[in-house]
Protein backbone atom coordinates (compact mmCIF):
# COMPACT_ATOMS: atom_id res chain seq x y z
CA UNK A 1 0.00 0.00 0.00
CA UNK A 2 1.19 3.39 -0.78
CA UNK A 3 1.28 6.01 0.99
CA UNK A 4 0.07 9.73 -0.69
CA UNK A 5 0.92 11.82 2.11
CA UNK A 6 2.83 10.84 4.92
CA UNK A 7 3.82 13.03 8.35
CA UNK A 8 7.02 11.83 9.80
CA UNK A 9 7.75 13.89 13.58
CA UNK A 10 5.93 17.11 12.72
CA UNK A 11 5.78 19.62 15.70
CA UNK A 12 4.77 23.37 15.62
CA UNK A 13 5.42 25.48 18.07
CA UNK A 14 3.53 29.25 18.52
CA UNK A 15 5.71 30.64 20.94
CA UNK A 16 5.52 29.11 24.09
CA UNK A 17 2.72 26.62 23.03
CA UNK A 18 3.05 23.27 21.16
CA UNK A 19 0.54 23.25 18.98
CA UNK A 20 1.45 19.90 17.46
CA UNK A 21 4.08 17.59 19.16
CA UNK A 22 5.98 14.80 17.26
CA UNK A 23 2.98 13.82 15.32
CA UNK A 24 3.30 11.17 12.91
CA UNK A 25 0.79 9.87 10.36
CA UNK A 26 -0.11 8.53 6.41
CA UNK A 27 -2.82 8.52 4.20
CA UNK A 28 -2.92 5.61 1.87
CA UNK A 29 -4.08 6.26 -1.48
CA UNK A 30 -8.15 6.51 -1.86
CA UNK A 31 -8.91 6.42 1.37
CA UNK A 32 -10.71 8.98 3.61
CA UNK A 33 -8.86 9.30 6.84
CA UNK A 34 -10.88 11.79 9.61
CA UNK A 35 -8.02 13.94 12.27
CA UNK A 36 -10.19 14.54 15.26
CA UNK A 37 -10.01 15.47 18.59
CA UNK A 38 -11.31 18.25 20.82
CA UNK A 39 -10.89 22.09 20.55
CA UNK A 40 -7.17 23.09 20.31
CA UNK A 41 -5.78 19.39 19.86
CA UNK A 42 -3.78 21.04 16.74
CA UNK A 43 -5.82 19.63 13.69
CA UNK A 44 -5.87 22.63 12.03
CA UNK A 45 -2.69 23.32 13.02
CA UNK A 46 -2.30 20.25 11.10
CA UNK A 47 -3.95 21.20 8.01
CA UNK A 48 -2.28 24.30 7.81
CA UNK A 49 1.27 22.77 7.98
CA UNK A 50 0.24 20.16 5.04
CA UNK A 51 -1.21 23.13 3.09
CA UNK A 52 1.67 25.19 3.24
CA UNK A 53 0.22 27.94 5.68
CA UNK A 54 2.59 26.97 8.39
CA UNK A 55 5.75 25.73 8.47
CA UNK A 56 6.51 22.85 11.18
CA UNK A 57 9.05 23.18 13.52
CA UNK A 58 10.35 19.95 13.36
CA UNK A 59 9.54 17.14 10.89
CA UNK A 60 8.90 16.31 7.64
CA UNK A 61 5.58 16.04 5.19
CA UNK A 62 5.96 13.91 1.87
CA UNK A 63 3.65 14.26 -0.79
CA UNK A 64 4.03 11.49 -3.46
CA UNK A 65 7.06 10.71 -2.10
CA UNK A 66 8.41 14.51 -2.41
CA UNK A 67 9.06 16.64 0.62
CA UNK A 68 6.30 19.53 0.79
CA UNK A 69 7.19 20.89 4.02
CA UNK A 70 8.01 24.96 3.99
CA UNK A 71 6.60 25.29 0.69
CA UNK A 72 4.48 27.74 -0.59
CA UNK A 73 0.82 27.49 -0.45
CA UNK A 74 0.74 27.86 -3.61
CA UNK A 75 2.96 25.68 -4.72
CA UNK A 76 1.52 22.85 -2.49
CA UNK A 77 -1.68 23.86 -4.76
CA UNK A 78 -0.53 23.26 -7.74
CA UNK A 79 1.53 19.84 -6.71
CA UNK A 80 -2.49 18.73 -5.88
CA UNK A 81 -3.29 18.98 -2.37
CA UNK A 82 -6.70 21.03 -2.30
CA UNK A 83 -7.68 22.35 1.09
CA UNK A 84 -11.17 24.30 2.65
CA UNK A 85 -10.75 26.92 5.48
CA UNK A 86 -12.84 26.03 8.50
CA UNK A 87 -13.73 29.60 8.43
CA UNK A 88 -15.21 30.09 4.76
CA UNK A 89 -13.40 32.59 2.95
CA UNK A 90 -15.40 32.95 -0.19
CA UNK A 91 -14.09 36.25 -2.69
CA UNK A 92 -17.47 38.04 -1.80
CA UNK A 93 -17.17 40.10 -5.05
CA UNK A 94 -16.97 37.60 -7.15
CA UNK A 95 -20.58 35.21 -7.73
CA UNK A 96 -20.39 31.51 -6.89
CA UNK A 97 -19.36 30.14 -10.39
CA UNK A 98 -16.52 32.59 -10.66
CA UNK A 99 -15.44 31.89 -7.12
CA UNK A 100 -15.47 28.00 -7.96
CA UNK A 101 -13.41 29.16 -11.35
CA UNK A 102 -10.48 30.32 -9.33
CA UNK A 103 -9.26 27.13 -8.39
CA UNK A 104 -9.27 25.83 -12.28
CA UNK A 105 -6.59 28.57 -13.05
CA UNK A 106 -4.30 26.46 -11.35
CA UNK A 107 -4.02 24.35 -14.30
CA UNK A 108 -5.95 26.31 -16.98
CA UNK A 109 -5.89 29.99 -18.51
CA UNK A 110 -8.94 29.08 -20.65
CA UNK A 111 -11.89 30.45 -19.25
CA UNK A 112 -14.23 28.38 -20.96
CA UNK A 113 -12.77 25.42 -19.94
CA UNK A 114 -12.02 26.67 -16.36
CA UNK A 115 -15.99 27.65 -16.26
CA UNK A 116 -16.66 23.89 -17.67
CA UNK A 117 -15.13 22.27 -14.36
CA UNK A 118 -16.08 24.54 -12.01
CA UNK A 119 -20.34 23.91 -13.22
CA UNK A 120 -18.62 20.38 -12.97
CA UNK A 121 -17.88 20.67 -9.40
CA UNK A 122 -20.76 22.80 -8.10
CA UNK A 123 -23.54 19.80 -9.51
CA UNK A 124 -21.13 17.73 -7.86
CA UNK A 125 -21.95 19.66 -4.47
CA UNK A 126 -25.07 20.54 -5.65
CA UNK A 127 -24.59 24.08 -5.95
CA UNK A 128 -25.07 24.42 -9.73
CA UNK A 129 -28.56 25.64 -9.47
CA UNK A 130 -26.98 28.88 -7.44
CA UNK A 131 -23.91 28.96 -9.75
CA UNK A 132 -25.04 32.69 -10.71
CA UNK A 133 -25.80 33.78 -7.08
CA UNK A 134 -23.81 36.61 -5.43
CA UNK A 135 -22.31 34.72 -2.44
CA UNK A 136 -24.36 36.81 0.09
CA UNK A 137 -27.62 34.81 -1.03
CA UNK A 138 -25.73 31.40 0.27
CA UNK A 139 -26.67 30.10 3.18
CA UNK A 140 -23.58 28.84 5.73
CA UNK A 141 -24.02 25.23 4.87
CA UNK A 142 -23.55 25.96 1.02
CA UNK A 143 -20.57 28.36 2.06
CA UNK A 144 -18.71 25.46 2.99
CA UNK A 145 -20.12 23.34 -0.13
CA UNK A 146 -18.56 26.14 -2.35
CA UNK A 147 -14.97 25.91 -0.49
CA UNK A 148 -15.18 22.19 -1.23
CA UNK A 149 -15.99 23.14 -4.90
CA UNK A 150 -13.25 25.52 -4.86
CA UNK A 151 -10.63 23.27 -3.65
CA UNK A 152 -12.02 20.70 -5.66
CA UNK A 153 -11.16 23.23 -9.14
CA UNK A 154 -7.70 22.69 -8.54
CA UNK A 155 -8.24 18.96 -9.46
CA UNK A 156 -6.35 17.56 -6.61
CA UNK A 157 -5.54 14.39 -5.44
CA UNK A 158 -5.17 15.45 -2.34
CA UNK A 159 -8.51 16.76 -0.58
CA UNK A 160 -8.12 18.64 2.66
CA UNK A 161 -11.54 19.21 4.20
CA UNK A 162 -11.73 21.49 7.15
CA UNK A 163 -15.19 20.45 8.89
CA UNK A 164 -16.98 20.89 5.69
CA UNK A 165 -20.22 19.45 7.00
CA UNK A 166 -20.46 21.43 10.32
CA UNK A 167 -23.62 22.48 10.77
CA UNK A 168 -25.30 19.91 8.50
CA UNK A 169 -28.78 18.35 9.51
CA UNK A 170 -28.26 14.01 9.67
CA UNK A 171 -29.61 13.81 6.24
CA UNK A 172 -27.48 16.57 4.21
CA UNK A 173 -24.45 15.23 5.98
CA UNK A 174 -25.14 11.95 4.92
CA UNK A 175 -25.47 13.24 0.99
CA UNK A 176 -22.15 14.83 1.70
CA UNK A 177 -20.58 11.45 2.69
CA UNK A 178 -22.01 10.12 -0.33
CA UNK A 179 -20.72 12.51 -2.56
CA UNK A 180 -17.16 12.24 -0.58
CA UNK A 181 -17.42 8.11 -1.13
CA UNK A 182 -18.17 8.92 -5.04
CA UNK A 183 -15.02 11.14 -5.39
CA UNK A 184 -12.51 8.57 -3.49
CA UNK A 185 -14.29 5.96 -6.09
CA UNK A 186 -12.88 8.44 -8.70
CA UNK A 187 -9.50 8.36 -7.18
CA UNK A 188 -9.39 10.96 -4.69
CA UNK A 189 -7.76 10.85 -1.14
CA UNK A 190 -9.72 12.59 1.23
CA UNK A 191 -8.23 13.77 4.78
CA UNK A 192 -11.05 15.54 7.12
CA UNK A 193 -11.48 17.39 10.46
CA UNK A 194 -14.48 16.59 12.18
CA UNK A 195 -16.62 17.23 15.11
CA UNK A 196 -19.40 15.03 14.86
CA UNK A 197 -17.96 11.21 15.48
CA UNK A 198 -21.20 9.81 13.45
CA UNK A 199 -20.11 11.18 10.77
CA UNK A 200 -16.75 9.80 11.19
CA UNK A 201 -17.75 7.09 11.75
CA UNK A 202 -19.83 6.48 8.77
CA UNK A 203 -17.30 7.66 6.02
CA UNK A 204 -13.77 7.55 7.49
CA UNK A 205 -11.71 4.21 7.03
CA UNK A 206 -8.88 5.38 9.24
CA UNK A 207 -9.32 7.78 12.38
CA UNK A 208 -6.39 9.85 13.75
CA UNK A 209 -7.09 11.29 17.41
CA UNK A 210 -5.34 14.20 18.36
CA UNK A 211 -4.85 15.63 22.36
CA UNK A 212 -3.20 18.52 22.61
CA UNK A 213 -0.72 18.57 19.83
CA UNK A 214 -0.15 14.78 20.39
CA UNK A 215 -1.70 11.86 18.38
CA UNK A 216 -3.23 9.71 21.08
CA UNK A 217 -4.66 7.39 19.33
CA UNK A 218 -5.17 5.71 14.81
CA UNK A 219 -7.10 3.31 13.99
CA UNK A 220 -10.24 2.08 11.95
CA UNK A 221 -13.39 3.87 13.54
CA UNK A 222 -14.73 0.73 15.51
CA UNK A 223 -11.44 0.23 17.31
CA UNK A 224 -11.45 4.57 17.89
CA UNK A 225 -14.75 4.75 19.95
CA UNK A 226 -13.59 2.00 22.56
CA UNK A 227 -10.03 2.98 22.84
CA UNK A 228 -9.78 3.69 26.87
CA UNK A 229 -7.76 6.71 26.24
CA UNK A 230 -9.67 8.58 23.66
CA UNK A 231 -12.85 7.61 25.58
CA UNK A 232 -11.04 9.52 28.65
CA UNK A 233 -9.49 12.85 26.81
CA UNK A 234 -11.99 13.29 23.98
CA UNK A 235 -15.16 11.27 23.54
CA UNK A 236 -16.46 10.93 27.26
CA UNK A 237 -17.81 7.71 28.91
CA UNK A 238 -21.14 8.61 27.53
CA UNK A 239 -19.98 7.00 24.34
CA UNK A 240 -19.47 3.91 25.37
CA UNK A 241 -23.46 2.95 24.98
CA UNK B 1 -19.96 51.69 -28.49
CA UNK B 2 -22.31 54.64 -28.72
CA UNK B 3 -20.47 56.68 -26.54
CA UNK B 4 -17.70 56.42 -27.89
CA UNK B 5 -18.62 57.22 -31.40
CA UNK B 6 -20.72 59.99 -30.47
CA UNK B 7 -17.74 61.51 -28.93
CA UNK B 8 -16.13 60.83 -31.80
CA UNK B 9 -18.75 63.18 -34.09
CA UNK B 10 -18.94 65.79 -31.31
CA UNK B 11 -15.19 66.42 -31.54
CA UNK B 12 -15.74 67.72 -35.18
CA UNK B 13 -18.39 70.23 -33.86
CA UNK B 14 -17.09 70.98 -30.10
CA UNK B 15 -15.63 74.84 -29.62
CA UNK B 16 -12.26 74.98 -28.85
CA UNK B 17 -12.59 75.23 -24.78
CA UNK B 18 -14.37 72.11 -25.03
CA UNK B 19 -11.52 70.37 -27.39
CA UNK B 20 -9.33 71.13 -24.79
CA UNK B 21 -11.18 70.46 -21.71
CA UNK B 22 -12.32 66.98 -23.14
CA UNK B 23 -8.69 65.94 -23.88
CA UNK B 24 -7.76 66.22 -20.44
CA UNK B 25 -10.56 64.69 -19.40
CA UNK B 26 -9.51 61.61 -21.87
CA UNK B 27 -6.00 61.52 -20.22
CA UNK B 28 -7.33 61.64 -17.14
CA UNK B 29 -9.48 58.80 -17.52
CA UNK B 30 -7.00 56.71 -19.75
CA UNK B 31 -4.45 56.93 -16.42
CA UNK B 32 -7.09 56.92 -13.96
CA UNK B 33 -7.61 52.92 -16.18
CA UNK B 34 -3.87 52.02 -15.15
CA UNK B 35 -4.82 53.32 -11.26
CA UNK B 36 -8.00 51.44 -11.30
CA UNK B 37 -6.70 48.02 -13.38
CA UNK B 38 -4.23 47.79 -10.25
CA UNK B 39 -6.36 48.72 -7.24
CA UNK B 40 -9.71 47.62 -8.58
CA UNK B 41 -8.48 44.49 -10.02
CA UNK B 42 -5.36 43.15 -8.42
CA UNK B 43 -6.13 45.00 -4.96
CA UNK B 44 -2.11 46.75 -5.18
CA UNK B 45 -3.15 50.44 -3.97
CA UNK B 46 -0.80 53.45 -5.57
CA UNK B 47 -0.92 56.89 -4.16
CA UNK B 48 2.11 57.54 -6.32
CA UNK B 49 0.91 56.99 -10.18
CA UNK B 50 3.02 60.50 -10.69
CA UNK B 51 6.12 58.40 -10.92
CA UNK B 52 4.65 56.18 -13.96
CA UNK B 53 3.28 59.15 -15.44
CA UNK B 54 6.55 61.13 -14.77
CA UNK B 55 8.68 58.49 -16.50
CA UNK B 56 5.93 58.26 -19.53
CA UNK B 57 6.70 62.24 -20.20
CA UNK B 58 10.51 62.35 -19.68
CA UNK B 59 10.89 59.88 -22.22
CA UNK B 60 8.68 61.10 -24.66
CA UNK B 61 10.27 65.01 -23.85
CA UNK B 62 13.69 63.85 -23.85
CA UNK B 63 13.71 61.66 -26.91
CA UNK B 64 11.87 64.15 -29.12
CA UNK B 65 13.47 67.19 -27.90
CA UNK B 66 16.92 66.57 -27.47
CA UNK B 67 17.45 63.61 -29.73
CA UNK B 68 14.48 64.38 -32.66
CA UNK B 69 12.85 60.76 -32.18
CA UNK B 70 8.65 60.02 -32.82
CA UNK B 71 6.97 60.37 -29.72
CA UNK B 72 5.59 57.07 -30.49
CA UNK B 73 9.07 55.49 -29.80
CA UNK B 74 9.56 57.68 -26.44
CA UNK B 75 5.87 56.19 -25.64
CA UNK B 76 7.68 52.50 -25.95
CA UNK B 77 10.58 53.47 -24.10
CA UNK B 78 8.44 55.13 -21.35
CA UNK B 79 6.27 52.20 -20.65
CA UNK B 80 8.79 50.10 -21.24
CA UNK B 81 10.77 51.78 -18.38
CA UNK B 82 7.70 52.59 -15.88
CA UNK B 83 6.92 48.57 -16.36
CA UNK B 84 10.63 47.55 -14.96
CA UNK B 85 10.35 50.80 -12.14
CA UNK B 86 6.57 49.20 -11.18
CA UNK B 87 8.36 45.92 -10.70
CA UNK B 88 11.12 46.29 -9.49
CA UNK B 89 9.24 48.58 -6.69
CA UNK B 90 6.39 45.74 -6.09
CA UNK B 91 9.44 42.65 -6.25
CA UNK B 92 11.01 44.75 -3.27
CA UNK B 93 8.20 45.52 -1.54
CA UNK B 94 6.15 42.23 -1.75
CA UNK B 95 9.92 40.19 -1.23
CA UNK B 96 9.78 41.93 2.16
CA UNK B 97 6.27 41.33 3.21
CA UNK B 98 5.20 45.35 2.80
CA UNK B 99 2.00 44.95 1.56
CA UNK B 100 -1.59 47.53 1.64
CA UNK B 101 -1.50 50.38 2.70
CA UNK B 102 2.33 50.27 3.15
CA UNK B 103 2.57 49.54 -0.29
CA UNK B 104 0.73 52.83 -1.05
CA UNK B 105 3.24 54.97 1.16
CA UNK B 106 6.00 53.31 -0.40
CA UNK B 107 4.58 54.25 -4.25
CA UNK B 108 4.50 57.94 -2.92
CA UNK B 109 7.70 57.63 -1.72
CA UNK B 110 9.62 56.49 -4.72
CA UNK B 111 7.09 59.47 -6.89
CA UNK B 112 8.63 61.77 -4.60
CA UNK B 113 12.11 60.97 -5.00
CA UNK B 114 11.69 60.57 -8.76
CA UNK B 115 10.55 64.18 -8.73
CA UNK B 116 13.07 65.54 -6.56
CA UNK B 117 15.70 63.60 -8.54
CA UNK B 118 14.23 64.74 -11.97
CA UNK B 119 14.27 68.48 -10.02
CA UNK B 120 17.90 68.37 -9.21
CA UNK B 121 18.78 66.75 -12.97
CA UNK B 122 20.17 69.51 -15.77
CA UNK B 123 20.62 67.05 -18.32
CA UNK B 124 16.19 67.11 -18.20
CA UNK B 125 15.88 70.47 -17.82
CA UNK B 126 16.04 70.63 -13.89
CA UNK B 127 13.24 73.02 -12.21
CA UNK B 128 12.75 74.66 -15.59
CA UNK B 129 11.65 71.97 -17.01
CA UNK B 130 11.05 71.22 -20.87
CA UNK B 131 9.26 72.60 -23.76
CA UNK B 132 8.29 71.11 -26.82
CA UNK B 133 9.60 73.07 -30.19
CA UNK B 134 6.71 74.99 -31.67
CA UNK B 135 4.58 72.88 -34.06
CA UNK B 136 5.38 73.35 -37.86
CA UNK B 137 3.68 72.36 -40.38
CA UNK B 138 0.43 69.61 -41.14
CA UNK B 139 -0.49 67.74 -38.04
CA UNK B 140 0.92 64.36 -38.49
CA UNK B 141 -0.25 60.72 -36.88
CA UNK B 142 3.52 59.20 -37.04
CA UNK B 143 5.16 62.51 -35.51
CA UNK B 144 2.25 62.76 -33.17
CA UNK B 145 1.92 66.32 -33.76
CA UNK B 146 -0.91 68.29 -34.84
CA UNK B 147 -3.56 70.74 -33.33
CA UNK B 148 -5.73 70.60 -30.40
CA UNK B 149 -8.48 68.73 -32.28
CA UNK B 150 -5.99 66.25 -33.25
CA UNK B 151 -4.91 65.30 -29.59
CA UNK B 152 -8.65 65.37 -28.97
CA UNK B 153 -8.85 62.55 -30.82
CA UNK B 154 -5.29 60.92 -29.73
CA UNK B 155 -7.04 61.29 -26.51
CA UNK B 156 -10.37 59.67 -27.57
CA UNK B 157 -8.70 56.32 -29.18
CA UNK B 158 -6.36 55.88 -25.97
CA UNK B 159 -9.55 55.74 -24.03
CA UNK B 160 -11.16 53.63 -26.23
CA UNK B 161 -8.06 51.60 -26.13
CA UNK B 162 -7.94 51.04 -22.20
CA UNK B 163 -11.98 50.56 -21.79
CA UNK B 164 -11.41 47.64 -24.60
CA UNK B 165 -8.08 46.32 -22.73
CA UNK B 166 -9.45 46.37 -19.10
CA UNK B 167 -12.69 44.99 -20.60
CA UNK B 168 -10.79 42.00 -22.28
CA UNK B 169 -8.51 41.70 -19.19
CA UNK B 170 -11.33 41.19 -17.07
CA UNK B 171 -12.66 38.34 -19.09
CA UNK B 172 -9.38 36.71 -19.57
CA UNK B 173 -8.16 34.45 -16.46
CA UNK B 174 -6.14 37.13 -15.21
CA UNK B 175 -9.30 39.20 -14.15
CA UNK B 176 -10.44 36.11 -12.22
CA UNK B 177 -7.11 35.20 -10.55
CA UNK B 178 -6.71 39.14 -9.88
CA UNK B 179 -10.07 39.89 -8.31
CA UNK B 180 -9.71 36.68 -5.89
CA UNK B 181 -6.46 37.70 -5.22
CA UNK B 182 -7.85 41.45 -4.02
CA UNK B 183 -10.68 39.71 -2.13
CA UNK B 184 -8.86 37.66 0.05
CA UNK B 185 -4.74 36.96 -0.71
CA UNK B 186 -4.23 34.05 1.73
CA UNK B 187 -7.23 31.95 0.69
CA UNK B 188 -6.60 32.99 -3.61
CA UNK B 189 -3.30 31.14 -2.31
CA UNK B 190 -4.69 28.13 -1.33
CA UNK B 191 -6.34 27.92 -4.71
CA UNK B 192 -3.09 27.62 -5.97
CA UNK B 193 -2.84 31.61 -7.26
CA UNK B 194 0.93 32.75 -7.42
CA UNK B 195 0.35 35.92 -6.09
CA UNK B 196 3.50 37.42 -5.49
CA UNK B 197 4.00 37.09 -9.11
CA UNK B 198 0.65 38.44 -10.08
CA UNK B 199 0.92 41.30 -8.07
CA UNK B 200 4.07 42.17 -9.37
CA UNK B 201 2.83 41.88 -12.81
CA UNK B 202 -0.45 44.02 -12.07
CA UNK B 203 1.89 47.15 -10.96
CA UNK B 204 4.33 46.59 -13.86
CA UNK B 205 1.15 46.66 -16.20
CA UNK B 206 -0.38 49.46 -14.71
CA UNK B 207 3.14 51.78 -14.48
CA UNK B 208 3.30 51.00 -18.40
CA UNK B 209 0.46 51.94 -19.34
CA UNK B 210 0.26 55.22 -16.78
CA UNK B 211 3.70 56.07 -18.40
CA UNK B 212 1.91 56.14 -21.77
CA UNK B 213 -0.73 58.43 -20.55
CA UNK B 214 2.17 60.50 -19.30
CA UNK B 215 3.74 60.55 -22.71
CA UNK B 216 0.42 62.16 -24.43
CA UNK B 217 0.23 64.26 -21.79
CA UNK B 218 3.48 65.93 -22.16
CA UNK B 219 2.88 66.62 -25.73
CA UNK B 220 -0.80 68.04 -25.20
CA UNK B 221 0.64 70.41 -22.84
CA UNK B 222 3.72 70.95 -24.66
CA UNK B 223 5.47 71.49 -21.66
CA UNK B 224 6.77 69.67 -18.49
CA UNK B 225 8.02 70.69 -15.02
CA UNK B 226 8.77 67.57 -12.47
CA UNK B 227 6.38 69.83 -9.96
CA UNK B 228 3.44 69.14 -11.86
CA UNK B 229 4.18 66.47 -14.19
CA UNK B 230 5.67 63.99 -10.70
CA UNK B 231 3.89 66.10 -7.69
CA UNK B 232 1.41 64.62 -5.37
CA UNK B 233 -0.86 66.82 -7.22
CA UNK B 234 -1.22 64.30 -9.80
CA UNK B 235 -1.06 61.14 -7.82
CA UNK B 236 -4.30 62.78 -6.59
CA UNK B 237 -6.14 63.41 -9.81
CA UNK B 238 -5.59 60.30 -11.41
CA UNK B 239 -6.97 58.30 -8.22
CA UNK B 240 -10.23 60.48 -7.95
CA UNK B 241 -12.17 59.63 -11.27
CA UNK B 242 -11.77 56.08 -10.91
CA UNK B 243 -12.93 56.25 -7.14
CA UNK B 244 -16.10 58.19 -8.33
CA UNK B 245 -16.80 56.50 -11.55
CA UNK B 246 -15.98 53.19 -10.35
CA UNK B 247 -13.29 51.12 -9.10
CA UNK B 248 -12.11 48.47 -11.15
CA UNK B 249 -15.09 48.78 -14.48
CA UNK B 250 -14.06 49.34 -17.90
CA UNK B 251 -16.21 52.30 -17.86
CA UNK B 252 -16.08 53.65 -14.42
CA UNK B 253 -12.48 55.63 -15.13
CA UNK B 254 -14.24 57.73 -17.52
CA UNK B 255 -17.17 58.24 -16.19
CA UNK B 256 -15.18 59.64 -13.06
CA UNK B 257 -13.03 61.74 -15.48
CA UNK B 258 -15.99 63.19 -17.10
CA UNK B 259 -17.46 64.28 -13.96
CA UNK B 260 -14.88 65.41 -11.96
CA UNK B 261 -12.88 67.30 -14.02
CA UNK B 262 -15.53 69.75 -16.03
CA UNK B 263 -16.60 70.18 -12.82
CA UNK B 264 -13.63 71.61 -11.43
CA UNK B 265 -13.22 73.26 -14.08
CA UNK B 266 -16.75 75.16 -13.83
CA UNK B 267 -16.08 76.30 -10.23
CA UNK B 268 -12.64 77.47 -10.41
CA UNK B 269 -13.99 80.02 -13.02
CA UNK B 270 -17.17 80.51 -10.72
CA UNK B 271 -15.15 81.04 -7.80
CA UNK B 272 -13.12 83.35 -9.39
CA UNK B 273 -16.02 84.99 -10.81
CA UNK B 274 -17.65 86.04 -7.44
CA UNK B 275 -14.05 86.39 -5.95
CA UNK B 276 -13.97 83.73 -3.06
CA UNK B 277 -10.63 81.32 -4.38
CA UNK B 278 -10.72 77.71 -3.66
CA UNK B 279 -14.28 76.75 -3.90
CA UNK B 280 -13.60 74.33 -6.49
CA UNK B 281 -11.95 72.57 -3.85
CA UNK B 282 -14.36 72.57 -1.77
CA UNK B 283 -16.94 71.31 -4.37
CA UNK B 284 -14.27 68.64 -5.26
CA UNK B 285 -14.29 67.51 -1.46
CA UNK B 286 -18.46 67.56 -1.51
CA UNK B 287 -18.74 65.23 -4.46
CA UNK B 288 -16.24 62.62 -3.38
CA UNK B 289 -17.46 62.20 0.20
CA UNK B 290 -21.36 62.28 -1.48
CA UNK B 291 -19.98 59.68 -4.28
CA UNK B 292 -18.34 57.46 -1.10
CA UNK B 293 -21.35 57.97 1.27
CA UNK B 294 -24.13 57.33 -1.86
CA UNK B 295 -22.44 54.89 -4.13
CA UNK B 296 -19.52 53.30 -2.46
CA UNK B 297 -19.32 51.27 -5.47
CA UNK B 298 -18.84 54.30 -7.79
CA UNK B 299 -21.57 55.85 -10.37
CA UNK B 300 -20.97 53.80 -13.34
CA UNK B 301 -22.09 50.42 -10.79
CA UNK B 302 -24.80 52.12 -9.44
CA UNK B 303 -25.99 53.24 -13.18
CA UNK B 304 -25.74 49.55 -14.72
CA UNK B 305 -26.93 48.36 -11.62
CA UNK B 306 -30.59 49.98 -12.51
CA UNK B 307 -30.58 48.63 -15.16
CA UNK B 308 -30.00 44.89 -13.82
CA UNK B 309 -32.83 43.05 -11.57
CA UNK B 310 -32.36 43.13 -8.13
CA UNK B 311 -31.14 39.70 -8.03
CA UNK B 312 -27.54 41.18 -6.48
CA UNK B 313 -29.12 42.44 -3.38
CA UNK B 314 -28.40 40.29 -0.54
CA UNK B 315 -31.46 38.88 0.75
CA UNK B 316 -32.35 39.20 4.76
CA UNK B 317 -32.15 35.83 4.72
CA UNK B 318 -28.57 35.67 3.66
CA UNK B 319 -27.84 38.45 6.34
CA UNK B 320 -29.17 36.99 8.80
CA UNK B 321 -26.70 33.80 8.31
CA UNK B 322 -23.83 36.33 8.24
CA UNK B 323 -24.86 37.62 11.82
CA UNK B 324 -25.04 34.04 12.63
CA UNK B 325 -21.19 33.07 11.23
CA UNK B 326 -20.24 36.60 12.90
CA UNK B 327 -21.65 34.66 16.50
CA UNK B 328 -19.85 31.64 15.67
Amino acid sequence: MTALLELSHVSKRFGGLLAVDDVSFSLKERSITALVGPNGAGKTTCFNMIAGAFRPTAGTIRFEGGMISGQRAEAICRLGIGRTFQIVRPMRDMTVLENAMVGAFSWTRKVPEARETALEMLETVGLASKAHASIGQLTLPDRKMLETAKALSTRPRLLLLDEVMAGLRPTEAASVVRVLRRLVERGLTILLVEHVMRIVMEAAENVVVLHHGAKIAEGMPEYIVKHPEVLAGYLGDGFRG
Amino acid sequence: MVLFAALALLGAVFNSYLISLLTIVFLFAFIGQSWSLMLGLGGQLSIGHALFVGIGAYSVAVLDIKYGLSPWLGLLVGSAIAGAVGAALAWLSFRFEVRGIYFGLLTIAAAEFARVMFSGWEFVGGMQGLFFPAQSGESSLLMLRGGARFYYFVALGAVAIGVGVTALIRKSFLGYVWRAMRDDEDASRALGVRTFLHKVLVVSISGAWAAVGGGLLALVQGSIFPDSIMGMGISIDVLIGPIVGGLGTAFGPLIGALIIIPLDHLMSAFSDSIGIPGLNNVAYGIVLIAVVWFLPDGVWPALIGRFRSQKRLPSIRSQIVQTQEVRQ
